[in-house]
């Protein structure tokens, strides 16, 4: 069972998170880049099903330089091989141009299986997964909770409003994973070591034959104009009422007379 | 065609769902914009009198695909059938409920038929005849504003409950067309679903949340947030902590790692309010917060901070609650 995994690199968002006072980003001074955790659950589940039905782990990247590291946090964990796209020219491109440039590394390997993360915690968009199950023509489950592979299906759970859904897929397939799915490994001393001396290939565009032009910002069809803090919420009042009762009448009475939900 | 607004209809047995009305009052609103018309396109099966459970709605014409295919979601059907239509009809935008069939279909019919595509959309206008969108990015820590570029399709995933619902028009009819469409054999099949939340209100539509942390302390305390939720009508949601903790499933968490909720009013039980958790729910026109710890976060956010022990005041709360819906 070969498993391509596709990984993003993002700052983290724990850390605190400001707007370039001219809007026109986001302040990346101080900012910490670390593997997004969704993609992390996508990785180890992809070790697991290497473990358990053998086969080969490849991560997939498309991101500036530094993004390496999050590539290398994924051999780390145990992944086999990787590829880096890294290219200026896709500086602007939006979520199907890059989905498309996935496509085009991914079309050039051997896989049963495609693994993403359900979103990446800085856009927070989850398109690229099922957009990049389109370009390659695959079936796709999203946001799945559980994995099992059988022969030449896998059952998939996926949480649906009010419930749980039980899919059978036909393999090859994509599937985007949700964090309820595993608990990921942390990388060993030795396998940071081993990822160290392991080879990321990095490709430029041009290595794939592809143009700017289809990838590229000229060819996105959504375009950040803008960034804003979030709205700041009207200061409330906060009350030490002095037992239960009066609390309770506190709360009620803001129910009735400014929520106006009793 | 190419100053239609188009609606994908998120329904029971065709039967508008609240999301939809949601849509259908913004898309009316841009669609006469655009002096365009509003669509709602429902897919299903044995769909019958769409005419006036849509149009009550706003929509001037249904589009209507039938196929024992498309009784239940699926990714293939979905795709299929929607993709062939804005292909050939070219609307100017095409607007999809925030679910989780929306989520899963969407980027892939973006993908298709070559439109722009922009999820999480919670404000939709127009702008010197540019159509943008406001949408949360990291962790809600920022919002990000995004343009559709070229004349169309565009097409928004649009978040429950950030628009107000459709107003109803007592005797207003949609057109209604029904489109014979051949579809394909799925590749995957829904096999079983589980209902997990079984008579609780879904906590993405509900209009009041009561939502419990840490503080709750072990997962036999849910229960007086359950009581409470019943009196109130409202769903019952946790932060992150209670399901690590394995207190509540996972279809509980709010937050970050969970869903994002925007209900009228959250109700945190217990919660300090760690950013991973505010990032779901932050959006909440008003928030009650109930904490021991004067200085939790929470209360920073509050429209109404209440200091004190969860475990003496939920009780009196949910008793004042019965109280006053007694007296009618």
């Amino acid at each position: 069972m070969d498993v391509v995994v596709c990984v993003k690199q993002v700052p983290d968002t724990e850390q605190p998170i400001r707007v370039r006072p001219d809007g026109s980003g986001i302040d990346d001074q101080g900012l910490n880049w670390i593997l997004n955790y969704y993609d992390e659950h996508a990785v180890e589940e992809a070790l697991r099903v290497r473990e358990k039905h053998g086969g080969t782990v490849t991560v997939v990247c498309v991101g500036p330089p530094r993004a390496a590291e999050a590539v290398r946090t994924a051999l780390a964990m145990g992944a086999d091989e990787a590829v880096h796209v890294a290219d200026p020219a896709l500086e602007g491109a939006d979520h199907l141009a890059v989905a498309r440039v996935l496509a085009r590394v991914i079309g050039q390997l051997r896989y049963d299986l495609v693994l993403c993360g359900r979103l990446a915690t800085d856009d927070n968009a989850s398109v690229v997964g099922a957009a990049l199950a389109e370009y390659l023509g695959l079936p796709q489950a999203t946001a799945i909770s559980k994995l099992q592979i059988g022969d030449s299906l896998a059952t998939v759970e996926r949480e649906v409003e009010g419930g749980v859904e039980l899919v059978k897929v036909p393999l090859p397939a994509l599937f985007t994973v949700e964090r309820t799915i595993n608990e990921p490994r942390y990388p060993t001393l030795p396998g940071i070591m081993k990822a160290r001396r392991k080879e990321i290939r990095t490709l430029g565009l041009a290595d794939l034959g592809l143009e700017p032009g289809e990838v590229g910002a000229q060819a996105s069809r959504v375009r950040y104009t803008r960034f804003e803090p979030p709205p700041r919420r009207q200061a409330g009042q906060v009350v030490t009422p002095d037992s239960p009762e009066e609390a309770a009448r506190v709360i009620v009475r803001f129910l009735q007379e400014t929520a106006k939900v009793l | 065609m190419q100053n239609d607004v188009w609606v994908v209809a998120d329904h029971a047995g065709g039967n508008p769902r609240r999301i939809t009305l949601e849509l259908l009052g913004k898309g009316r609103e841009l669609a006469d914009a655009r002096e365009g018309r509003l669509v709602a396109v429902v897919l299903g099966h044995g769909l019958l009198d769409l005419g006036p459970a849509f149009g009550q709605y706003g929509a001037d014409t249904v589009v209507a695909v039938d196929h024992p295919h498309l009784h239940a979601y699926t990714t293939d059907g979905y795709t299929e059938v929607l993709s062939a239509l804005v292909r050939e009809r070219a609307p100017w935008l095409v607007m999809v409920p925030s679910t989780a069939w929306g989520r899963d279909c969407a980027p892939r019919l973006a993908a298709r038929a070559g439109a722009g595509i922009v999820t999480d959309v919670e404000a939709l206008w127009l702008e010197d005849g540019r159509l943008l969108t406001r949408r949360p990015m990291y962790t809600r820590k920022v919002m990000g504003i995004v343009e559709y570029v070229g004349s169309g399709p565009h097409l928004a995933v649009v978040l429950p409950k950030v628009f107000p619902p459709a107003g109803r028009q007592e005797g207003r009819a949609a057109q209604v067309e029904r489109v014979e469409a051949g579809v394909s054999e799925p590749r995957s099949r829904v096999v079983e679903t589980r209902s997990l939340q079984r008579e609780r209100v879904s906590l993405t539509e509900a209009d009041v949340i009561v939502s419990g942390g840490r503080g709750l302390r072990g997962p036999e305390n849910f229960a007086l947030l359950e009581a409470l939720a019943a009196e109130l009508g409202a769903a019952v949601g946790s932060s992150r902590p209670p399901v690590d903790s394995g207190w509540v499933p996972h279809d509980y968490e709010i937050g970050q790692t969970g869903k994002t909720v925007s209900p009228t009013v959250y109700i945190a039980v217990g919660i300090s309010g760690a950013p991973q958790h505010l990032a779901g729910m932050s959006g909440s026109k008003y928030i009650v917060a109930i904490n021991k710890d004067p200085n939790a976060p929470i209360f920073q956010l509050a429209s109404l901070g209440v200091v004190g022990d969860l475990f003496q005041i939920v009780p009196k709360l949910t008793e004042e609650v019965r109280r006053l819906k007694a007296q009618g």
